[in-house]
């Protein structure tokens, strides 16, 4: 119940943000709402799955491409270019699971990468319909939904939270539900849910399924409510990003993801001012974070304060 | 030209690339088969190495050998003992778990280059090769009086090119002999082949997994100096090496030093070879499937025996 009034709590001071925040605020808090939904689906995996995927960039970009592509080539309106981006991430999510879960531990982190960096490569050479890395601004058409404009800044705050709200309610279930139970007895101990009988290699794939799905509908949702589709979305850096977002926020907490994606993306908002390489923050943060603090903000506080925090 | 021709310059180009690869990705399996971290800021070791290798030539000045002979030897140095630093201040307080080991070392990735990027500049930089005189290549050709020797235009090498693949077989046998004839080789493959009982003989093995980070991206760095006259050191270049080494490691069967020399060649000659026909973007699609899938359903690597 505490739980549930926290997280419930945490939406309606999101709502209420909408309507006090200054405009340029307003407009990155729809951003890292977007942002914060791929980390939940990150977190999916690796925070209660316990599998370090190095690939998520892929499922963003399926999601966002299966998007545009849909957009600009079949004239979709966003709705269906939406769903259609979801299913794009399914799929490519669900092959990729087949053939990565096979490996396990570091084996896995580099396959994810090689699969991710092999669909970023093939989204540089099929240029001709995707523009490479120049990326193509999405046509008006494909960001109206229901006769709303989601370019103007006000239905895409609110876009952005229910996307946000969805991904934050699903991932709260899933925790509690049976299903999130045994996702989380795989990552302490893999061995021991197979011999009480549990399919662990089933809930392993499903749980990649959701996740990339989650991701791919950040990433459908961020081309829609921005405008923009580009091939750097599905570069390396987008798969360390969400990684770097969970182990900040706290890996295997359901806010950990959004305090993690708040804090990083105001910490290089505010670097980006002083230098053009803000990536370093990130690098330093990922070690600092390695090293001293593996649990992340959310984490050391259910250590120490609030053992039941899901 | 005809495809002859084309071939052998082809083949040519390989063996440069294959030569530097093979030393690049013998550190990366080194530190692999040693220490069991993957090491994803290797890339960034051969960076740091072309760009320190500039630094130095341009600061010492003189004759072209001069700089460039200062940057073969101070370029790997300084990067061994930064990555010595590494080590001990980082990987080593994290146990070398491998998955901890695999985010810390990205964040290094990114503290290295962005880091370049604020002293170095965007700009891509040329060190100039200490000697550099063209060869043409004679080719036969059955012409209308019979068979004649032509110099086709084009089909050619430099003696800096040949230096560079004579320097990197003499670094790969120094570095077999030093793992297979020193002491420091045999303390390194009896930690590689069981830490607990190394550690019970009284093998310092904090500081063999320190010697072997150095050396391991001191070859990266020695590698990039020899390349550096012929590409040119810019921030991000540390990402297709890290990516070939990558792919050179897994296939040659990770941490397996004859396999990791065997497949360099094979990758590097191929890469060469392919991307006349084909177009590079396509080739490292291929190639990194091909990493993937080999370690989806052959984890040993090809050439690898023991699972690892």
């Amino acid at each position: 119940m505490r739980a549930l009034s926290l997280h419930l709590g945490l939406l309606a001071v999101l709502l209420a943000l909408h309507f006090v925040l200054p405009a340029y605020h307003h407009g990155n808090l729809a951003r890292v709402m977007v942002l914060a939904s791929f980390a939940m689906g990150y977190n999916i995996l690796f925070g209660y799955t316990g599998l370090l995927s190095l690939g998520h960039a892929l499922f963003f970009a399926a999601g966002m491409y299966g998007m545009g592509l849909s957009v600009q080539y079949l004239g979709l309106g966003a709705g269906p270019a939406l769903l259609l981006g979801v299913l794009t991430g399914a799929v490519i999510s669900g092959a990729l699971a087949l053939l990565a879960l096979r490996t396990s531990g570091v084996a896995f982190m580099i396959v994810t990468l090689m699969f991710a960096q092999a669909g970023y490569l093939s989204i540089l050479y099929f240029s001709e319909w995707t523009r490479g890395d120049e990326g193509f601004v999405l046509a008006q058409a494909g960001r109206m939904l229901w006769g709303i404009d989601l370019s103007d800044p006000n239905p895409r705050y609110i876009a952005a939270f229910v996307l946000f709200s969805l991904c934050l309610l699903l991932s709260l279930w899933l925790v509690r539900a049976p299903f999130g139970r045994v996702l989380v007895a795989i990552r302490e101990n893999e061995e021991r849910v197979r011999m009480l009988g549990y399919d662990t290699f089933a809930h392993k794939l499903a749980a990649l399924i959701l996740s990339g799905s989650m991701a791919a509908a950040a990433g459908a949702a961020y081309g829609i409510l921005f405008g923009y589709v580009g091939a750097s979305f599905a570069a390396v850096q987008y798969s360390i990003l969400p990684l770097l977002w969970v182990l900040l926020g706290g890996a295997g907490t359901v806010l950990g993801p959004f305090i993690g994606t708040l804090f990083m993306f105001y910490l290089i908002d505010l670097s980006s001012g002083i230098t053009t390489a803000y990536m370093l923050i990130a690098g330093v943060a990922l070690v600092l974070l390695t090293l001293f603090a593996p649990q992340g903000i959310m984490g050391e506080l259910r250590r120490r304060l609030w053992k039941g925090l899901p | 030209m005809d495809l002859g021709p084309y071939l052998v310059l082809a083949t040519l180009e390989g063996a440069v690339t294959a030569a530097v690869l093979a030393l690049t990705a013998v550190g990366l399996s080194l530190v692999f088969g040693v220490m069991r971290v993957v090491n994803i800021a290797h890339g960034e070791f051969f960076m740091l190495g072309a760009v320190l290798a500039w630094w130095v030539a341009t600061s010492v000045g003189g004759h072209p050998a001069l700089g460039f002979g200062a940057a073969l030897i101070a370029a790997p140095l300084i990067v061994g003992a930064l990555a010595m630093a590494a080590d001990m201040t980082i990987l080593k307080r994290l146990d070398y778990d491998p998955e901890r080991t695999i985010v810390a070392t990205i964040g290094l990735l990114y503290i290295i280059q962005q880091l370049t990027l604020m002293g170095y500049g965007p700009e891509a930089r040329p060190v100039e090769a200490p000697f550099n005189t063209r060869l043409a290549i004679p080719w036969v050709e059955h012409g209308p009086e019979g068979w004649q020797m032509i110099w086709p235009w084009g089909l050619g090498t430099t003696t800096y090119k040949l230096a560079v693949i004579g320097a990197a077989v003499l670094i790969l046998c120094a570095v077999w002999a030093v793992m297979a004839r020193s002491r420091l080789g045999l303390v390194m493959r009896a930690t590689q082949a069981d830490r607990e009982m190394a550690m019970a003989f009284g093998i310092p093995v904090e500081r063999v997994y320190a010697i072997t980070f150095g050396l391991g991206a001191g070859l990266a760095a020695l590698a990039a100096v020899l390349i550096v006259p012929i590409q040119q050191a810019h921030y991000l270049m540390g990402a297709d090496p890290l990516l070939l080494s990558f792919i050179v490691v897994i296939i040659g069967g990770l941490g397996s030093l004859p396999g990791t020399v065997l497949a360099a060649v094979l990758i590097g000659l191929s890469d060469g070879i392919i991307s006349v026909f084909f177009s590079p973007t396509l080739a490292k699609i291929i190639a990194t499937l091909l990493v993937a899938l080999v370690l989806v359903f052959r984890p040993q690597g090809l050439f690898g025996k023991r699972a690892t």
